[in-house]
C-alpha cells in the first residue's frame, strides 16, 4: 500500500470503520512509514484538541421563539380543502364571463336572406350616402317628362300639380 | 416526527428539545455568530414543522434535519458574503465575535486565558476551511454521524466525502500545527535512535 492509498481510507482507519483486510494493511504501512504514522498520530491528538472547544448553549427564549414563529404561521382547517386557491376562481370567473359575453353576441349569419340584402345596401355606403339628397331634389321635377313633351301647351291645373308636387 | 406528521403538538416539542443544543452548535460553528446560529436554528424547526405532512421515512430524521440546517447555513455564509462585498471601505471593521466565557472558580487567570486562545485558534482554523469541508468536518467531528449520512447531507459520494475529510483535515493539521504535532515521529515498529 501506498502512501496515497492511505490518504484515502486514513480517517475511515482512525474512526475504526475499515474492514480487518484494509486495517491490516494501512498497519503495515503505518510500521513502515513515519511521515503516514506522523500524520496519523496528529490527527488523533486534532481530534482531541478539538473536543476541548466548547459548545454553546441556547438562549432561554429560543424554544418561545420557535413557538412564536409557528403560531404565526397560517393554519389549515379542516374544511381547506374545500376552499379554491384564487387563481382558480379568478380563472373560472374570466371563462363565465367570456362565455356569457359570447352569448349575448347576434349570431353571425350575413350569407342568408334579408340579412344578406341589407349588407348589400350598405356595401356601397359611400355612393348612397347622399341618397336622401338625391330623392328630394327639387331640380329633377322641373326636368320635362315623356308625357309633357308630347304636349307643347299643358293645362293650367296641370302646371300647378307639377309644381306642388315638388314642394 | 412520525408522530408529529400525525399532528402531535408534544412531539414537536420533544424534537425541539432534544435536537435544539446539537443544531445552535453546528450552526454556530458554521457561521460563527451566535445571534445568527440562533436565527437559523429557528427557521430550521420552523421548516421542519411545515414540512410535516410531507415526511417520509425514507431516511434518517437527522439526516433531513441536518440537510435542511446545512442548506440554510451554506446560503447565510454565501449571503453575508455578498453583503459584505457592498460595505462600504469606511466603515468600521468587524473583529470575531468573542463570546464571553467566564473561568472556571478553579482555574487561575493565566491558563484561563490559554485556553481562550487556544479556543479562538482552533475556531478559527475551522471557519477557514471551505464551507463544504467545514460542514462535513463538524458533522464528522461534533455530530458524529456516518459517512453515509454526511454523504446525503452534502450531496455527494461516500468516496468523495473520505477525500474531502482528509484534505479538511489535513489543513487543520498544518494550521493548528503549535497544538497537535509531535516533537519526534517514530512508528510503532521502527527502532528509535538512542
Amino acid at each position: 500500500m501506498k502512501c496515497e492509498d492511505v490518504s484515502k481510507i486514513l480517517i475511515a482507519y482512525l474512526d475504526r470503520r475499515t474492514n480487518s483486510a484494509d486495517r491490516g494493511e494501512i498497519e503495515a504501512h503505518l510500521s513502515s512509514c513515519p511521515a503516514c504514522w506522523t500524520r496519523a498520530e496528529e490527527f488523533r491528538r486534532l481530534w482531541v484538541v478539538m473536543d476541548a472547544v466548547p459548545g454553546i448553549e441556547p438562549s432561554f427564549a429560543f424554544d418561545a421563539k420557535v413557538r412564536q414563529r409557528i403560531a404565526a404561521e397560517p393554519r389549515s382547517r379542516w374544511f381547506g380543502w374545500l376552499v379554491p386557491q384564487p387563481r382558480i376562481v379568478f380563472s373560472m370567473a374570466l371563462l363565465a364571463a367570456l362565455s356569457i359575453w359570447m352569448a349575448k353576441m347576434p349570431p353571425n349569419d350575413l350569407g342568408s336572406g334579408g340579412k344578406g340584402q341589407d349588407f348589400e345596401a350598405i356595401k356601397d355606403l359611400g355612393v348612397l350616402e347622399n341618397y336622401d339628397v338625391l330623392t328630394k331634389f327639387d331640380a329633377l321635377d322641373e326636368l320635362p317628362t315623356g308625357d309633357s313633351i308630347q304636349v307643347q301647351n299643358p293645362k293650367p291645373e296641370e302646371q300647378s300639380t307639377q309644381k306642388g308636387g315638388g314642394s | 416526527m412520525l408522530d408529529v406528521k400525525s399532528g402531535d403538538e408534544e412531539s414537536f416539542a420533544i424534537l425541539l428539545q432534544k435536537y435544539r443544543s446539537p443544531m445552535v452548535n453546528f450552526l454556530y460553528r458554521m457561521v460563527r455568530d451566535a445571534a445568527a446560529a440562533e436565527d437559523l436554528a429557528q427557521e430550521v424547526f420552523l421548516r421542519v414543522y411545515r414540512a410535516r405532512k410531507q415526511y417520509s421515512p425514507s431516511a434518517k430524521f437527522t439526516t433531513w434535519l441536518f440537510r435542511i440546517a446545512t442548506n440554510l447555513a451554506l446560503n447565510s455564509i454565501r449571503d453575508n458574503r455578498h453583503r459584505q462585498m457592498d460595505v462600504s471601505i469606511d466603515a468600521p471593521v468587524e473583529e470575531d465575535e468573542v463570546r464571553v466565557e467566564l473561568p472556571a472558580r478553579e482555574m487561575r487567570i493565566d491558563d484561563f486565558m490559554v485556553e481562550r486562545d487556544r479556543t479562538a485558534l482552533i475556531r478559527r482554523a475551522i471557519a477557514a476551511l471551505p464551507e463544504k469541508q467545514r460542514a462535513a468536518v463538524l458533522l464528522h467531528k461534533y455530530e458524529e454521524m456516518d459517512y453515509g449520512e454526511i454523504a446525503r447531507i452534502l450531496d455527494c459520494s461516500e468516496s468523495a466525502l473520505k477525500s474531502l475529510l482528509f484534505r479538511a483535515y489535513e489543513t487543520l493539521r498544518v494550521q493548528l500545527a503549535p497544538l497537535v504535532s509531535q516533537p519526534v515521529a517514530h512508528p510503532p515498529g521502527e527502532r528509535r535512535p538512542s
